[in-house]
């Protein structure tokens, strides 16, 4: 065991654990097993998946594991709960490979510490692709310590017994010991080494891969007794808002807060410091705290704020010109990103051609549970309460902004009223802290109103597509070139960062697999000017958008079938290495591992098509659009159903989607998460779009800024899974549908009315 | 100080007559199952019942609801329907983040006790009100004809 595991495991951690579960008096599983793997594997040039994220993966049974002298087994979810799930699907990958009964399982939430429980940052469609396995390891460790305990106190050989359902059987007497009888005895065997370690078979899973084990928070959701991040109630408690700098980069010139503090309620009016210095980080923006006796006496005291702004240099920013910026950009040569053959050679000569343009705007997460957090500083530690993604970064950032050392800070995960990416960035993490100190100490929550929320998002990026093809005698590209042109995320952590990250061009840019002899992909510089983030599928979102709807403009033209041509450009099955399409990024995963399959792609199209009646007659009005997408390492394809009535009115009866994300946890929640994906998808289709003026997002609530609701969802969304045995390794859940929505819809639309979309949201524009 | 009833209890808030209901039940009563998601009455987070009746709390001024029974998400399983709402909200797995189901469960089971037996257009006109940006619309009108059809145990 290395000097590291030990480190990790200080017995402080051991009785936080057991005092946050209260009752867990026999502490049952001693030392951990951690990152054997590790240490007995020759180190690999580069690591992948969970390996390679800050805090790695930690597979210590201890710090995941107690078991309760009453037989009730703890164990941590050391993930945020957003609503994919995660609190009830990893832990029950534990509880299976322990044979644990979910009835007398509880769960208990990890704060942040990636030194204790490993990566913890809930993002990027990892969970479950990155700690299936580990959790199945940790399960496994805890049942054979059981066991071994259980052979130890009847005297017989260890293979005479095995563990079943909460307790171990002596099989040859019938013999019982139930898990809360064998906790302490267990503690004192070794653990397991991973070599060792006896998995269950795919054939012997209770829950891994059912739909018979609850979420774990649904009745307290039903009842309204959950403690989301905006719910923290403290004794003397302060709550804020703040009046933040409309502009990226911008400043409180002067504020008058005469009439701020004459409201009832209102108790201080702060000036906190604006960080008008790039990058933005997870810096909080600055601005005028109302600090009051309650929520309501805040948002009115800061209604009467007088603040005169220097808006700085962001205060050119204005949606329409951007466009123009970026369509300059888009149409001369850029950086080349990916080059096979000579594209640029072949688009230069004579020849048929086909151009299009995309457009998307900038859009909102829009969350249902605005940013909201809590904080108090007690003896020199700050300990916060807060709707993070990433508690670790929401600690760091916190420890910073105070001057505080990490171990200093503690910050404790409450439920997520939503996240989609937004609550990775814990600027408001930061606001609560920094008000808490001013206060000297005192506990004060900071909540978001609606309006900073739409005005002071990561906003996923404006971005236009710029493609071109040079097409043979039957309509097939010969040549492809895609500029691909957008702010990009890295502004927001490198000041002045341009052109496409990696990290965005492998999201479907320059690792589309298609069967073309020349293709060419380039990334246009342009400067950001408010705060880009990622928004479920990232980059896959304009990309998917653009790819899949030129791809059915292509069909057209060709006068072909969009299905057929589809499947004909993406050609034989086959495995094709990222490496060789120049995407050195492949979600972090290894390429071996995860090779991009167009088999797989291939197997989606068909799949979805099928199901969905593709090629079946419609009545007028009617029309049926196709598209897919290879996002976090998982394979989608979908095909949505409009109807475009008289008026230009959009309604969406079906929806039809194929899901390829490997082997199937949580079958339930991966539908529920392609169901709200898919609705998630529709809605920037249909209407979403922040747009700036003078710097300035100009949207402010949901009548501005319109999300779908209930009347406008489509009526039916049907998923169809695909299914694999263990052997496949897995795909991400979360996010991979959403970018397949916006194209199928415009290519249904076009199929309905002959009418092309190439700039999103649709909105009005077949009323014209 | 305003007098209110809230889930059948007394109680005395010390609050403007103006301040809305919303944050007088979630600030001053303590009762955070109701939710903030607007403050403009666009998205239902904060649904409650005065007397039976769904409204917005964030815009209703705690003055209108002197004198009424207020009922939140917390009370809401007392009554039949509202229970019959929340068991087939779990028997079907509708939550995803499950923020904005309290304010989901409050109108469906406004709907539900006026209209037993609701069509499409009426869970659209009751329930349109209320926005999920998790995109559990389909199960939601999935558990309010379950309830309608007695299916829950
Ligand atoms: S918070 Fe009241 S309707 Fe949105
Ligand atoms: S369940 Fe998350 S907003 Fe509705």
């Amino acid at each position: 065991m290395s000097q590291e595991l030990m480190m990790d495991l200080p017995d402080i951690n051991r009785r936080r654990l057991l005092k946050g579960v209260g009752i867990a008096t026999g502490l049952a599983l001693t030392i951990g097993i951690n990152d054997l793997v590790r240490a007995a594997v020759a180190e690999p040039a580069k690591k992948y998946g969970g390996d390679a994220m800050p805090g790695g993966l930690k597979e210590d049974v201890l710090v995941f594991v107690s078991i309760g002298s009453d037989g009730i087994v703890n164990i941590v979810a050391h993930r945020s709960e957003m609503g994919q799930g995660v609190r009830t699907s990893l832990p029950l990958v534990i509880a299976d490979e322990m044979e644990a009964d979910w009835a007398r399982v509880r769960v208990v939430q990890a704060e942040a510490n990636e030194a204790k429980y490993g990566n913890q940052n809930t993002d990027g469609s990892r969970s479950m692709r990155h700690h299936f396995e580990p959790m199945r390891r940790i399960g496994a460790t805890a049942r054979m310590m059981l066991e071994t305990a259980a052979a130890a106190k009847w005297g017989v050989p260890r293979n005479e017994v095995r563990a079943r359902n909460h307790q171990v059987v002596h099989q040859p007497s019938g013999k019982t010991l139930g898990y809360g009888e064998l906790a302490v005895a267990a503690a004192k065997f070794p653990v397991p080494v991973r070599d060792n370690l006896k998995l269950k078979s795919a054939a012997e899973f209770r829950y891994i891969g059912k739909q018979n084990t609850r979420n774990v928070d649904g009745q307290k959701i039903v009842t309204g007794t959950t403690h989301y991040g905006i719910d923290t109630q403290l004794k003397g408690m302060l709550h804020a808002v703040i009046a933040r700098p409309p502009v990226l980069g911008g400043k409180v010139k002067s504020f008058d807060a005469s009439a701020a503090l004459k409201v009832p309620g209102v108790l201080k009016v702060l000036e906190l410091k604006s960080s008008s210095l790039l990058p933005p980080l997870f810096h909080p923006l600055g601005g005028i705290a109302v600090l009051a006796s309650n929520t309501w006496a805040a948002i009115k005291g800061r209604e009467a704020l007088k603040i005169v702004w220097d808006h700085g240099a962001n205060a050119v920013y204005d949606s329409q010109t951007y466009r123009k910026i970026l369509e300059a950009a888009a149409r001369k040569p850029a950086k080349v990103v990916r080059n096979h053959g000579d594209a640029a050679g072949v688009l230069a000569r004579d020849g048929k051609k086909f151009v299009a343009e995309y457009y998307q705007p900038h859009i909102a997460h829009g969350t249902m549970e605005p940013p909201a957090a809590t904080a108090q500083i007690v003896n020199g530690k700050c300990e916060a309460w807060a709707c993070v993604q990433d508690p670790q970064a929401a600690l760091d950032a916190v420890a910073a902004h105070l001057g505080f050392k990490p171990v200093n800070v503690r910050v404790n995960v409450t439920l997520l009223g939503g996240g989609f990416g937004r609550k990775s960035k814990p600027d408001y993490v930061v606001e609560a802290a920094l008000l808490s100190q001013a206060m000297k100490g005192k506990p004060v929550k900071v909540t978001w109103t609606r309006e900073d929320d739409l005005h002071h998002d990561y906003f996923h990026t404006v971005s236009l597509e710029h493609m071109e093809c040079a097409l043979d005698a039957k309509g097939m590209p010969t040549a492809w070139l895609h500029r691909t042109t957008a702010p990009t995320i890295a502004s927001t952590f490198v000041a002045n960062a341009k052109g496409g990250a990696p990290f965005e061009l492998g999201m479907g840019a320059v690792n589309i697999p298609f069967n073309i002899p020349h293709m060419r992909v380039e990334s246009p510089e342009v400067q950001a000017h408010t705060r880009i983030g990622w928004f479920r599928s990232v980059s896959n979102i304009p990309h998917a958008f653009a790819v899949q709807s030129f791809v059915a403009e292509l069909a057209h033209n060709a006068k072909r079938d969009h299905r057929d041509y589809l499947l004909e450009l993406l050609g034989p099955a086959r495995k094709v290495n990222p490496d060789s399409i120049e995407d050195g990024w492949n979600y972090g995963e290894s390429p071996q591992r995860y090779p991009l399959d167009v088999g797989r792609m291939r197997h989606v199209v068909e799949l979805v098509t099928s199901k969905a009646g593709w090629g079946r007659k419609l009545p007028k009005g009617h029309g049926l659009g196709l598209a897919f997408c290879y996002s976090f390492v998982t394979y989608i394809a979908a095909v949505v159903e409009v109807v475009v009535g008289e008026d230009g009115e959009i309604s969406i009866p079906r929806v039809d989607i194929a899901v390829d994300c490997g082997p199937q946890v949580n079958p339930d929640r991966i539908r529920s998460q392609a169901e709200g994906a898919c609705i998630m998808g529709a809605s920037l289709t249909l209407t979403g779009e922040i747009s700036f003026k003078n710097g300035a997002a100009q949207q402010s609530n949901f009548h501005e800024y319109q999300v779908l609701r209930i009347d406008e969802a489509p009526r039916e969304i049907h998923v169809h899974m695909v299914e694999h045995a263990l052997d496949v390794p897995l795909g991400g859940v979360g996010e991979p549908v959403t970018p397949t929505i916006a194209p199928a819809i415009c290519n249904a639309i076009f199929a309905a009315t002959g009418k092309r979309i190439r700039t999103l949201p649709i909105r009005d524009q077949l009323k014209a | 100080m305003v007098l209110l009833e809230i889930n059948g209890q007394s109680r005395q808030l010390e609050v403007p007559n103006d301040m809305p209901l919303l944050w007088a039940i979630r600030d001053v009563a303590q009762l955070t199952g109701t939710k903030f998601g607007c403050g403009m009455a666009l998205c239902g987070a904060c649904t409650v019942h005065l007397d039976n009746e769904p409204v917005r709390a964030c815009v209703t001024p705690v003055s209108a609801a002197v004198g009424k029974k207020i009922t939140t998400v917390e009370a809401v399983g007392e009554d039949k329907v509202g229970q019959a709402v929340q068991r087939a909200w779990l028997e079907l797995g509708v939550a995803q983040c499950g923020y904005c189901q309290a304010g989901q469960i409050m109108s469906a089971t406004a709907l539900l006790r006026a209209t037993p037996n609701p069509t499409d257009e009426e869970i659209d006109e009751a329930m349109s009100g209320n926005i999920c940006r998790c995109g559990t619309y389909p199960r939601i009108r999935a558990a309010i004809k379950l309830v309608a059809k007695g299916g829950t145990k």
